[in-house]
């Protein structure tokens, strides 16, 4: 089981859910490096079912599911520092040693 | 372009709505609901679905920012709208995006509100929507707080609803009763119809109104018309102005119940009029409704009581002391007693339900005793709108209709519900006390009967086990009516009898 699991809920394939999506990625490289994580990207054009059971309203929107408690992100994540405060998990310090 | 194609209405459904609304909401548009807190949006916002699925089978999308999907349902219950059922049968979809407290969310960076739209249209496929209401649009602007982002999403739904062809109401907060339509702006993205509806405090009561503000390009009525929210029916609006004066006059006579009025009259009321019987208290009004009652019944005539100022028990008495069997009158189905308290309801509900009872009972005559005790529960404009709602209705039904008004002061004077609603009625009887010679007598006269001949004497008539008896003029009494009864000699009489004749 993954010590992180986060999804991605976005609408198409506009430049914002690109954004977004490449934000997370170079998030996610960068701060989760060597730890075991997840990462689904949810186009709710084409489930919009999910959606309406997870009740989102704005998109791009990240959900982490693990570690507990449930954060979500609205945005596209354009900066890591703000996005890494509202999933609850501290900045990293800076590692020039 | 749009203005050679011409705007099709949707009949809403929703009570008197579609006669204010000259039919109904423009069909495939967005109507904008704005109202103070508490003015009843979100109840028409679900009844206009309700409304739909019951009438024409039309399944519709309530989307709310505000209560809950599951609040929405209890609350609503209490109007008899089964939505639990509604949804199971794909009547009815929620699009719940209420905000949830349990959810922390930040935002960082450009966002829109996509998830939503396709929730939107998500729902309307799946149960085919003809119809949606969104409620209320305040609630979305607090939840997220780049205001124009919202707008801008909010625009886009508006057009994505009419790309679908889905006749729409949106709901949103005023702050004041009479200023700006709505807050944020909303009005800009639905500019096109615009329905306002407020809550207003006149005189330590609650008075509700609707008016619609404007539809684009096709009719409606003009002004404030009052609702009622009524528990197992909704809201009822009450199209008052927009009556229609098209009765018959009728030259068929009835009987008042006593003779000697019938004769006062030139042979009796007419069958369509109104009659309005004024005078203090005590002067013998709930007298002549009784009377009034019997007399129809006499003939097999169904009658109906709405009394405001006695219980039944006092009543039923009342009628017996004069010779009047209610109970039986009652038990041969030609009496209908309604009692009821004047505080107990605003007077668009007793209003709504007078109306309902005249419908259900469907009565030859009818007798309101009294009226004035109806305009203690109000503001004086709600007043007369119920006096003038009330009386083209029982018009309109081609009943007689008798209304008693009581006058604040003991000899002559003039009653408030006179003057409200002496222009509507056919005939006016006056009540008074005169005063001789140390004595307390009663008087009575015919001061306007519309469409005939009528005796232009104040008689005095007593009241006995049988009723009422009414007698001679009083001579050499002046000032009776204006409640200064003064005595004038005979050589007086003489002088002003010399005065009209035509020599």
């Amino acid at each position: 089981m993954s010590e992180y699991r986060l999804k991605l809920y976005v609408i198409g394939q506009t430049p914002r859910a690109e954004r977004a999506i490449a934000n997370l990625r170079e998030l996610c490289e960068k701060e989760f490096d060597g730890r075991s994580y997840e990462v689904e990207v949810i186009d709710i054009l084409e489930n919009p079912q999910i959606a309406e059971k997870e009740r989102i309203i704005a998109t791009p929107m990240l959900v982490m599911f693990l570690p507990q408690p449930m954060r979500r992100v609205i945005g596209d994540l354009s900066d890591s520092d703000k996005v890494l405060m509202g999933l609850g998990l501290a900045p990293s310090p800076p590692r020039n040693s | 372009m749009a203005n050679t194609t011409s705007i099709t209405k949707l009949a809403s459904h929703i009570p008197g709505f579609d006669h204010v609304a000259d039919g109904g909401l423009p069909l495939g548009r967005t109507t904008l609901v704005c109202g103070s807190a508490g003015s009843a949006k979100t109840i028409l916002a679900a009844q206009f679905l309700a409304e739909g699925i019951r009438h024409t089978g039309e399944s519709g999308v309530f989307v709310t920012f505000e209560e809950s999907a599951e609040d929405v349902r209890v609350n609503m219950s209490g109007f008899g709208w089964d939505i639990a059922a509604w949804e199971a049968q794909g009547l009815w979809a929620f699009v719940d995006a209420s905000p949830e407290p349990s959810h922390e969310t930040v935002i960082v960076g450009d966002y829109d509100l996509g998830a939503l739209l396709a929730r939107i249209e998500y729902a309307v496929s799946r149960v085919g929507a003809h119809r949606l209401s969104m409620d209320s649009l305040g609630a979305i602007f607090t939840q997220f707080t780049d205001s124009a982002t919202v707008r801008r999403e909010m625009f886009r739904i508006a057009t994505a609803l009419k790309r679908l062809g889905l006749t729409a109401l949106l709901t949103a907060e005023r702050t004041a009763e009479y200023g700006e339509i709505a807050r944020y702006g909303v009005e800009e993205f639905v500019a096109d119809n615009v329905i306002i509806l407020r809550n207003v405090l006149e005189g330590e009561k609650r008075r509700r109104t609707l008016e619609i503000l404007k539809f684009r390009g096709t009719p409606h009525h003009k002004g404030e018309y009052p609702f009622a929210i009524l528990n197992g029916e909704g809201m009822v609006v009450i199209p008052l102005s927009a009556i229609e004066l098209k009765q018959r006059s009728s030259n068929v006579r009835i009987t008042s119940g006593s003779i000697d009025m019938d004769a006062m009259c030139g042979g009796g009321f007419f069958r369509d009029s109104i009659i309005l019987v004024s005078g203090a208290t005590g002067t013998g009004k709930t007298l002549m409704a009784t009377e009034f009652m019997a007399g129809g019944a006499r003939l097999n005539e169904r009658c109906l009581l709405f009394a405001f100022e006695e219980s039944r028990e006092q009543l039923f008495r009342n009628a017996t002391g004069w010779g009047v069997d209610y109970e039986r009158m009652e038990a041969e189905g030609k009496l209908k007693v309604v009692c009821a308290y004047p505080e107990n309801d605003g007077l668009e509900d007793h209003l709504i339900r007078m109306k309902r009872t005249i419908e259900s009972f469907a009565p030859q005559r009818v007798a309101v005793d009294s009226l004035s005790a109806l305009e203690r529960v109000s503001g004086p404009r709600g007043f007369r709108e119920f006096v003038v709602g009330l009386t083209s209705f029982i018009k309109h039904q081609e009943v007689a209709g008798l209304f008693t008004a009581t006058t604040p002061n003991l000899l002559g004077g003039e009653s408030v519900t006179e003057a409200h609603i002496s222009t509507i009625t056919d005939l006016i009887i006056l009540l008074r006390y005169v005063e001789m010679y140390g004595e307390m007598r009663r008087g009575i006269t015919v001061l306007k009967m519309r469409g005939s001949r009528h005796d232009k004497d104040i008689r005095e008539f007593t009241i006995d086990a049988h009723g009422m008896h009414i007698g001679k003029p009083f001579r050499e009494v002046t000032g009776i009516l204006a409640g200064t009864p003064r005595h004038a000699s005979g050589g007086e009489i003489e002088v002003i009898r010399h005065l009209f004749t035509n020599e």
